[in-house]
């Protein structure tokens, strides 16, 4: 029995386990960010943790786009595409350049969207992701060449498309051409999916306008953000047209599924999961 | 210079113009009017039916804004639903399917901002039509004849041959939205529709439109003779295309708007994600 004893015992502290982890007691210079929903201070550290979502009511922060990519795509897999094109000022709209340069700074992005090729859970696709931080999201030729271009890359590789939404619309700067990106990106989308392949967008807030009426809503399957907004036109707009006071919960994420224009509401933590397992039943085709 | 958009604007939304039911009463004969989505209801912004051009059996969608203050109201001043764009789509797959060409014009401010337009899924609506429309296998030639607004507007305008009449606009969002959101005076909506080149003219510079129909003698016989003759000479030509090559030119027509020169080709590029951080 001693033997035994002795044998089972562990010699070192590797073999009990490891050191226990002391608990960090709270750093009281911690950066944190204020919650929008309820108001508390939520300490980085947490934030990074649980997929920038608060801990205390489950808010889900506006992600950048790259830190959505660290979330979501597996380690090392994004190969980015097109990351140079930027919009050419079309209009010579005024102040349309300043803004530009002061807007790519703050953002760190020279557009409103990142493609690229990568995997998830294993699982290879195609990715976009658009910026909150660049003039919100809005589509401009820029935006729309690229969703554009990643399209056309997928229908040829016979790849699936992943694509999280964040948008308030068509980009004013760009006039028509901007509202044309809706029917350019529209055609891309039919023909990827008329070669029997899968797009899923992930609608994230705000989703709005010239993006929601295109393709945010033109996914085989769709998802969305809890609580995210989802809207064509703006809720301010409708209250001011027809002077009636909105319903509660109106243009939600959890609004459109109870409407039928989605098809689940997935937080954050379980994205990577949800989609892997999507994009599984969906088949690996070989790739040329 | 400054009022030089805007008059396009005043003239484009003037009560006066001719709308979408005049268009097809003057073009078209034998028109009979169909109604309803198939799915909640029917939409009186939008009128859609068969009709002879000519001889030929063409289907015609358009906008309709209503003359006078009750026809205009029962037509929701021409901003259609999700009701509308999901008849305009059906009666598209019914002209496609009888190999009917299509002719839609369009007359609206926006889709209709409204918490029932929204329950019922006007993004998706648009989108749809966005969607099928590109791949329609019949030709479509769409006809801008007073305000091309934004989505509202786009969603029965994918189409082989667009045109524009002399004073219509075809714009992204209405010169008031954009001054109030520039400079947050919507009284600035003539400068706001300078910079947004929304006239037919830029629009055809830009390559977003075919070509521009005069308005001399809009509303008289000759100017409607002459709108006819020229969607018959174009629907002609457009019959001699087989349907691939029909849908392939149609995409390319969106295709190549705003490309710019950027970086053109394929720029892949490794990025590690974790100095991303």
């Amino acid at each position: 029995m001693t033997f035994i004893k002795f044998t089972f015992q562990p010699k070192n502290e590797l073999e009990k386990g490891g050191r226990q982890a002391v608990p960090i007691a709270p750093d009281e210079n911690e950066p944190s960010e204020s919650c929008p929903n309820c108001h508390r201070q939520v300490p980085l550290s947490q934030l990074w943790a649980n997929h920038h979502c608060c801990a205390n009511c489950g808010h889900h922060f506006r992600l950048n786009a790259r830190q959505r990519l660290h979330f979501f795509a597996d380690p090392g897999s994004f190969q980015e595409m097109d990351h140079d094109l930027q919009t050419e000022d079309p209009l010579s709209f005024p102040g349309y350049r300043q803004k530009l340069t002061l807007t790519e700074n703050v953002a760190g992005e020279k557009e409103a969207v990142i493609c690229g090729k990568a995997t998830v859970e294993g699982e290879a696709c195609c990715l976009f992701i658009m910026e909150p931080f660049f003039m919100m999201g809005s589509m401009g030729t820029a935006v729309g060449e690229k969703i554009t271009r990643l399209f056309e890359y997928a229908k040829d590789q016979r790849l699936p498309v992943v694509g999280f939404t964040v948008s308030g619309g068509a980009r004013m700067q760009e006039g028509i051409l901007s509202l044309m990106q809706m029917a350019k990106i529209s055609g891309a989308v039919k023909r990827h999916s008329d070669a029997g392949l899968f797009y899923l967008p992930v609608l994230t807030d705000p989703t709005t306008g010239g993006v929601t009426a295109s393709f945010a809503m033109e996914g085989d399957i769709i998802l969305a953000e809890p609580k995210a907004t989802v809207a064509f036109a703006g809720a301010r707009v409708i209250e001011q047209t027809t002077r009636k006071k909105l319903p509660q919960g109106f243009q939600t994420a959890e609004f459109l599924l109870e409407h039928g224009f989605i098809d689940d509401v997935v937080p954050r933590s379980e994205q990577r999961q949800v989609i892997g397992r999507l994009l599984r039943f969906h088949g690996k085709e070989e790739t040329k | 210079m400054t009022e030089k958009a805007f008059d396009h604007v005043k003239t484009a939304r003037s009560n006066h113009r001719p709308t979408g039911k005049d268009y097809i009463e003057h073009i078209f004969t034998e028109f009979y009017e169909l109604h309803g989505d198939r799915r909640a209801k029917d939409d009186p912004a939008i009128v859609g039916g068969i009709a002879l051009l000519d001889a030929m059996p063409v289907t015609v969608i358009a906008i309709e804004k209503g003359h006078g203050a009750k026809d205009r109201m029962y037509r929701n001043f021409g901003a259609p639903g999700p009701e509308g764009y999901r008849k305009a789509l059906r009666l598209m797959k019914q002209a496609e399917k009888f190999k009917r060409p299509v002719v839609c014009f369009l007359d609206t401010s926006g889709a209709y901002c409204g918490v029932e337009a929204e329950e019922r899924g006007q993004g998706q609506a648009i989108a749809e039509n966005l969607m099928e429309m590109m791949a329609l296998k019949t030709p479509v030639i769409s006809i801008l004849v007073g305000e091309g607004g934004s989505g509202g507007a786009l969603a029965l305008g994918v189409a082989d041959r667009v045109w524009m009449l002399e004073n219509a606009i075809y714009s992204v969002i209405s010169p008031e939205g954009c001054a109030s959101i520039l400079w947050k005076d919507a009284s600035r909506a003539a400068d706001a529709a300078e910079c947004l080149k929304l006239t037919a003219k830029d629009a055809q510079r830009m390559k977003v439109i075919e070509s521009v129909v005069s308005e001399k003698e809009i509303g008289k016989v000759d100017f409607y003779d002459g709108l006819r003759e020229k969607i018959a000479a174009e629907l002609a030509e457009l019959a001699t295309l087989s349907v691939d090559v029909l849908t392939e030119n149609r995409y390319k027509r969106f295709r190549r708007i705003g490309t710019g020169s950027g970086n053109s080709g394929q720029n892949e590029k490794s990025n590690d994600q974790s100095k991303d951080q």
